[in-house]
């Protein structure tokens, strides 16, 4: 037999330090024809295979995670020219937020609206604010019918007028929890309702079961100037987002867990915003919830939010 | 022959079937859903590159025209049942032989409603989080992940039944009724389960008055089933003038009778949501406003598409029920237009749109969908269609036009394979 | 000058009252607030004597940020002496002509709040002199309800840790006490309409 031409050896690929697992070789043939699919033309680079194959938080081992996390802090220092830190800080024990708004109060500032911009790197173009102020008219009271989330006056409060802020009600019984097809939104221990932001497909079921309008879909890439970056980030909360998944207040998670309040309660000039934690009997939420004139959005929907309106005057 | 060698010869001889043969106004059509497919390959890498943010879908109104096409199509595959029914369950000759025809209408209108869900998608490339095993399905709670569920199962139900079918008839062998008769009665409910499952997909948000309604379910079976057969119905005409397909007008007008009554159904059940809202008159029927004529003083666009839909409801159905106009081929056709049309927008935008406006706080987005939309739509419906007409092709080539074999049995010794 | 008998007897009760509604233990209407609870708490728990514990100052209980007076204002008694005779009856100042007083300002003036011989401290209606930093001590002898909803953190802003050690803000860090209206303030921006997000 003739000697056939020696071919030259094709290199081996990179092998992580576990090797691929039979499901990782079976989404990266998957993935080379995605790949190969699209007019982007990406290279099948390790970093968008991570990507692809990433698991769901839930099933990510505590090594797995460091490595994730360790992974986002490299890419996002990159990115965004500062040491930036990813978190996954568990719920602690025995604590379930609530969250008091005193509708006496608010002026409808706004200033809520864009700290909660700046501390949860919210996309500035196209612009994403999670907590939406309706102005309504006292007279009318609570109707969302006749509400206006686009008032623009020289000053506030407007005479005749009221203002309620509506975010994430981080319900004991959420909506958005019950229809995502594939369990990327859940409920934590601690009452926050949480997005894994790599495993959410973008179907926005969520978005159309949500009763308060509370969440937010990428509809392009996400932009954050680098300057307003905020570097302390929560794997589960105000880490940069990609194109193409939902997002939603988490109570500022990455403070909370801390013992801080969220940003929202603390810029509000007028101290309209309350949090504690629901289960301690001394905190300012229990006495608010039952001392006041509490009022809940949407209350026949069952939704069982953790965020009580109330009137302080 | 082997049953490799078989169904080998299966796969290239219907090829052959499908893309030869055929006379100038075949390759044209071909031609045209090949362009359709084409433009919207360019428009769907325009939407992945830049995101969904290049439809006209926003916060407000995050579902649109790919699902409210969606919506519809899965009607059209439920409404296979309509032709299943009479031809297995009772027998009745006439349909039986057309009853294949449903069943290829059945695939191809879900391979649509698959590709409308991954369009409407915004992370494609994690379609895999949805499948069972590799991904994690939120089981039971999430109607999505039920609805995946029954599509595929729907859709291989009938690709299996249809394929065998065909399959049997290229090699000339009877089919065997133990196999086929089981899975199609399966079918049944499962058409049944498809677009119920989907209409739970809508009914179960209570954050959604507009369509959080106890009867949107056998609203969506009753508008699915008087819609889907119209398709078939030109179809079969079409058929029956441009190749040896038969049918007879006995067949023809039993389904349009069958049409009209579930068109009668429908338009009962869209009353009794009408009263509902309006007798009530809470603050719910502010999206009923939004659809029949515009909110805050402003009118709706969508306003005449709603009317419009009435319209042609009440006047398909009368032509329709009336035995004179259900037999004349000029008013039927007409009738066959009208209800397709008038569904088209009562599952499309009508269904959709006002469910979404006014959103849940109250704020209002006139939604009209993007031309990057319509592109890509076009081209979901070119593929839906090119399949079918190629499937369409090859049946009518094998059942009408080839001389039938003689009948085998279907479990025959396979002969050698030639040496 | 001497105090009369009905007059001494009204202020003893009300500094009683004060005294024993800050630091009575745990009760439905007891102190809610972090570490001043705790404390009641445990010495409510541990002994049966609340002799033994020491009761905090109200100052104490109740950590606030700094008064926010006005630069190079504070000491005031670098410009006022102890021993300024002083007209009581109300009448317009030469000085502090930037103060427009907006504060039931038909039935009250100056020297209801500022002490007359210590102008570095306020006076309660009893006379008892208490410093800036106990302010809302004075605010609460008419804001009573208001008072108590401050101190169970309902009131105002506490700034710190939910589940820790907070900081209080004065009632005069958000309310002028010469004019405590708050101002109407001018809007962040409204946000962007879907119809221009492109």
């Amino acid at each position: 037999m003739r000697e056939l031409p020696t071919l030259p050896a094709m290199p081996a690929p990179e092998p992580t330090a576990e090797g691929y697992t039979r499901r990782e070789a079976l989404v990266m043939g998957l993935f080379a024809l995605a790949a190969a699919a699209t007019t982007t033309g990406c290279a099948v680079d390790r970093q968008a295979f991570d990507d692809f194959v990433a698991k769901h938080f839930k099933d990510l081992s505590p090594a797995e995670l460091q490595d994730r996390l360790a992974q986002m802090e490299k890419r996002y220092t990159e990115s965004y020219g500062k040491p930036v830190k990813v978190s996954a800080t568990p719920a602690q024990e025995g604590v379930l937020f609530g969250y008091a708004l005193d509708l006496s109060r608010c002026i409808g500032c706004r200033r809520c609206v864009y700290g909660c911009v700046e501390e949860n790197n919210q996309s500035r173009d196209p612009q994403t604010h999670w907590i939406t102020v309706l102005e309504m008219d006292k007279e009318d009271g609570v109707n969302l019918q006749n509400a206006n989330a686009f008032y623009d006056h020289e000053t506030v409060p407007a005479p005749g007028k009221f203002y309620m802020p509506v975010a994430c009600q981080q319900c004991e019984n959420p909506p958005c929890v019950k229809v995502c097809p594939v369990a990327a939104t859940w409920k934590e221990p601690d009452g926050i309702v949480v997005i894994d932001y790599d495993w959410c497909i973008g179907c926005r079921c969520c978005i159309s079961a949500c009763p308060y309008g509370a969440r937010r879909f990428n509809w392009g890439t996400p932009h954050i100037p680098k300057d307003e970056f905020n570097p302390v980030t929560e794997y589960l909360g105000n880490r940069p987002r990609q194109r193409g998944v939902v997002e939603k207040c988490s109570f500022c998670i990455q403070r909370v867990r801390k013992g801080l309040y969220p940003k929202c309660v603390e810029v509000c000039p007028v101290g309209a915003r309350k949090f504690g934690n629901q289960l301690d009997p001394d905190s300012e939420i229990r006495y608010i919830i039952e001392n006041k004139r509490v009022y809940i959005l949407k209350e026949e929907l069952n939704t069982q939010p953790k965020f009580f309106y109330y009137y302080g005057l | 022959m082997t049953l490799i060698s078989k169904v080998g010869n299966f796969v290239t001889g219907t090829a052959r079937m499908a893309f030869l043969g055929g006379n100038k106004v075949y390759y044209a059509w071909l031609a045209f859903l090949a362009a359709c497919i084409v433009q919207a390959l360019f428009a769907y890498a325009h939407q992945y590159d830049r995101g969904l943010i290049s439809t006209s879908m926003r916060d407000s109104v995050s579902w649109g025209f790919y699902i409210g096409n969606f919506t519809f199509l899965v009607g059209v595959a439920a409404a296979a049942v309509l032709l299943v029914v009479p031809a297995y369950v009772y027998d009745w000759k006439p349909i039986k032989e057309v009853a294949l025809f449903g069943e290829l209408l059945a695939v191809a209108s879900i391979v649509m409603c698959l590709l409308f869900v991954l369009v409407d998608m915004g992370r494609p490339d994690r379609f895999w989080h949805i499948l069972p095993f590799i991904g994690r399905m939120n089981l039971p709670s999430a109607i999505m992940a039920w609805d995946a569920i029954v599509l595929n199962i729907y859709l291989a139900v009938n690709l299996v039944v249809a394929s065998y079918l065909v399959y049997c008839g290229y090699h000339g062998i009877q089919y065997n009724k133990k196999f086929v008769w089981p899975l199609v009665i399966f079918s049944i409910p499962m058409a049944i389960s498809i677009h119920t499952v989907t209409a739970f997909l809508y009914n179960g948000m209570a954050s959604r008055p507009y369509w959080n309604s106890a009867i949107l379910a056998p609203r969506f079976i009753a508008s699915a089933f008087c819609s889907g057969p119209a398709l078939l119905l030109i179809l079969f005409q079409i058929l029956r003038k441009v190749s040896a397909f038969e049918i007879k007008d006995e067949a023809i007008h039993k389904v349009a009778e069958l049409m009209a009554y579930a068109m009668g159904f429908n338009l009962f059940l869209f009353g009794a949501e009408v009263f509902k809202e309006y007798y009530s008159n809470t603050h719910h029927l502010v999206h009923y406003e939004y659809l029949f004529a515009g909110l805050h003083g402003e009118p709706s666009p969508i306003a005449w598409y709603a009317w419009m839909s009435l319209a042609f409801a009440v006047i398909s159905f009368f032509l329709f029920l009336i035995p004179k106009t259900r037999r004349n081929i000029v008013t039927m056709n007409i009738g066959c237009v009208l209800i397709y049309a008038s569904v088209y927008i009562e599952k499309g935008i009508a269904l959709i749109i006002p469910g979404f406006t006014p959103d849940q706080l109250g704020q209002v987005y006139a939604y009209v969908p993007s031309s990057t939309e319509l592109r890509v739509a076009a081209g979901v419906f070119g593929v839906g269609f090119l399949l079918f007409t190629l499937m369409v092709k090859v049946s009518v080539a094998i059942l009408f036009e080839r001389p039938q074999a003689e009948a085998q049995p279907a479990h025959a010794e396979a002969q050698p394979a030639r040496a | 000058m001497r105090m009369r008998p009905v007059r001494l007897m009204a202020s003893g009760l009300f500094a009683a009252s004060l005294l024993t509604t800050a630091c009575r233990p745990v009760q439905e209407h007891g102190p809610r607030w972090g570490k001043a609870a705790t404390a009641a708490k445990q010495a409510d728990d541990t002994t049966k004597s609340t002799a033994k514990t020491p009761v905090k100052t109200v100052a104490a209980q109740f950590p606030v940020a700094p008064p926010p007076f006005s630069d190079g204002v504070f000491p005031c008694s670098e410009c006022h002496g102890k021993t300024d005779v002083v007209n009581r009856t109300p009448h317009p100042v030469e000085f502090h002509e930037d103060i427009v007083l907006h504060h039931d300002e038909k039935n009250r003036w100056c020297l209801d709040c500022h002490d007359a011989r210590n102008r570095d401290k306020l006076h309660l209606a009893d006379g008892r002199l208490i410093d800036f930093t106990e302010s809302y001590r004075l605010c609460g002898q008419c804001h009573g309800p208001t008072l108590r909803n401050w101190k169970a953190g309902e009131h105002g802003k506490r700034t710190g840790s939910w589940s820790g050690e907070k900081q209080y803000l004065l009632c005069a860090s958000c309310h002028s006490p010469h004019s405590p209206g708050f101002k109407p303030l001018k809007p962040q921006p409204a946000p962007v309409r879907q119809e221009a997000i492109k």
